[in-house]
């Protein structure tokens, strides 16, 4: 019998984790089918994570498309349908993508080489300026930066996945953890992981507690890179640098860990390991609308 | 002689001619190549201003490929000589530029002169105090010895010496016989 994947009514990167413990017993190779049809919202990190979880299946899952017109047509809005069509079998209504998504900035994009990174970057520009400023009430200072830490999260894919993976830029209201407009970029890939990415490194060492908790640590705290130039690993360190400018968030998933760079004004845990596994890495990064001090 | 390199024009010549951002590894690597190139044309002992007036966005790796990757070819941590006599100065230098090059700069312990987009002309980098107080010294007095900063600054002779050398051999002022300039004083 083909084992069904509930997909939760709210998918962001914290429920995302049902459906992978869902997933877990069912063996890579075997056939699943990812149940959709009560969801009625996603987070850009909760479509690009499903495109990215249907990527690390060895065999095609179904995927049965949202009953709620409103939440299809936004996925399809958001580019996931397209996306998904290679790498689901999709049954139920797909509607087609019609009209531009206000709060959108970057609909799913996928980013497999560097001219990928040089056409996202571009694109976000204007649009980020817009909202980051106007929206967000951010300093004129925060666009580029935005846009950096964009090129630096998706340049990750390109450097280290050694397969393709997605982007997504939104604006919402977060209303239940923040009660604040917040942008998140959401950047998974199903590639090789930063535990597969270091121990490639030659000549390193490792110890007992190596694992994915490990190597994101490695990674997001140290700065260290598979490579031996001392130049790498400036990247992840420049968006922990950025996020911490304007109260960001940062999380990043791999393998069977998550690490989290966590503001104030959020309760998560800073490491979980002993996750159900997801190969690649699954970056989300949050910057909320600045509040006037009072 | 003073060379110009528009860092855009080096930009759509060597990667793509719709591009204005300086993003991603492998962009910085050719944009760097393409300024290895032209300085390959030039004589022995150059001054060349690499210009970011028109560059919108720079991220960290490719500052990392075209500013510090360049200096390291001619700043030598081996004590061998550098290929050529090359010195820079960076033009158009924005703040969110500034960001992405500071970082990488002091990752490797380099220092840089930058014309900022006002005008300014400052130093920026991994810089001791003592290289600062120096190389601001150069600027505002031109052509000076080791003596002549010395007594300038009220230090032996043989520290202001030291402190002169490091400057030249970081290419932030040119040595010209026995006496030096600060680089950015007089392009």
């Amino acid at each position: 019998m083909t084992a069904v994947v509930n997909v939760p009514q709210s998918l962001d990167d914290r429920s995302f984790e049902q459906v992978l413990e869902q997933a877990a017993p069912v063996p890579a190779g075997e056939k699943l089918i990812v149940d959709a049809r009560h969801t009625r919202w996603a987070s850009p990190y909760g479509l690009t994570a499903l495109l990215a979880f249907a990527q690390s299946r060895g065999e095609k899952p179904g995927l049965i498309a949202p009953e709620a017109s409103e939440t299809a047509s936004y996925w399809a809005r958001a580019g996931f349908f397209e996306h998904a069509e290679p790498l689901f079998e999709i049954t139920g209504h797909v509607p087609k993508a019609r009209g531009g998504e206000s709060d959108v900035l970057l609909e799913i994009t996928p980013v497999t080489r560097s001219d990928d990174v040089h056409e996202v970057v571009g694109r976000i520009q204007q649009k980020a300026h817009a909202i980051l400023v106007k929206e967000l009430h951010l300093d004129v200072k925060a666009t580029m930066g935005f846009a950096m830490t964009l090129s630096e999260a998706c340049q990750n894919i390109v450097e280290h996945a050694g397969r393709g993976g997605w982007v997504a830029v939104q604006t919402y209201t977060w209303k239940k953890r923040l009660g604040r407009r917040v942008v998140v970029i959401a950047v998974c890939d199903a590639g090789v992981g930063f535990r597969q990415s270091l121990e490639s490194a030659h000549g390193r060492r490792l110890d007992e507690r190596w694992g994915d908790g490990r190597a994101l640590e490695e990674a997001v705290l140290r700065g260290v890179s598979r490579f031996a130039d001392p130049g790498r690993g400036q990247g992840l360190a420049g968006v922990r640098r950025y996020i911490g400018r304007w109260q960001g968030k940062l999380s990043i998933r791999s393998g069977t860990a998550r690490i989290a760079i966590v503001p104030d004004w959020d309760e998560d845990l800073p490491l979980e390991e002993k996750l159900p596994m997801l190969p690649g890495a699954q970056i989300q990064i949050t910057i909320p609308e600045r509040r006037e001090e009072k | 002689m003073i060379n110009h390199i528009d860092l855009t024009g080096v930009l759509r010549r060597t990667v793509c001619d719709l591009y204005s951002d300086l993003v991603t590894r492998p962009t910085g690597a050719a944009v760097r190549d393409g300024i290895e190139k032209q300085l390959a044309e030039l004589g022995d002992r150059s001054l060349t201003v690499i210009d970011f007036s028109h560059v919108r966005l720079l991220d960290y790796s490719c500052a990392d490929e075209i500013v510090a990757k360049l200096l390291m070819r001619y700043v030598r941590a081996d004590d061998l000589p550098p290929p050529r006599d090359a010195y820079f100065v960076f033009r158009g230098v924005n703040e969110s530029h500034l960001d992405a090059i500071e970082t990488v700069l002091e990752r490797h312990g380099l220092a840089i002169v930058a014309e900022l987009d006002a005008g300014a002309v400052i130093l920026i980098g991994a810089v001791q105090e003592e290289e600062r107080r120096a190389w601001d010294t150069l600027c505002r007095l031109g052509r000076l010895t080791a003596l002549e900063l010395a007594q300038e600054a009220g230090c032996a002779g043989a520290e202001a010496e030291r402190v002169l050398e490091r400057l030249f051999r970081r290419r932030l002022a040119m040595r010209l016989e026995q006496s030096y300039v600060a680089v950015g004083a007089a392009q």
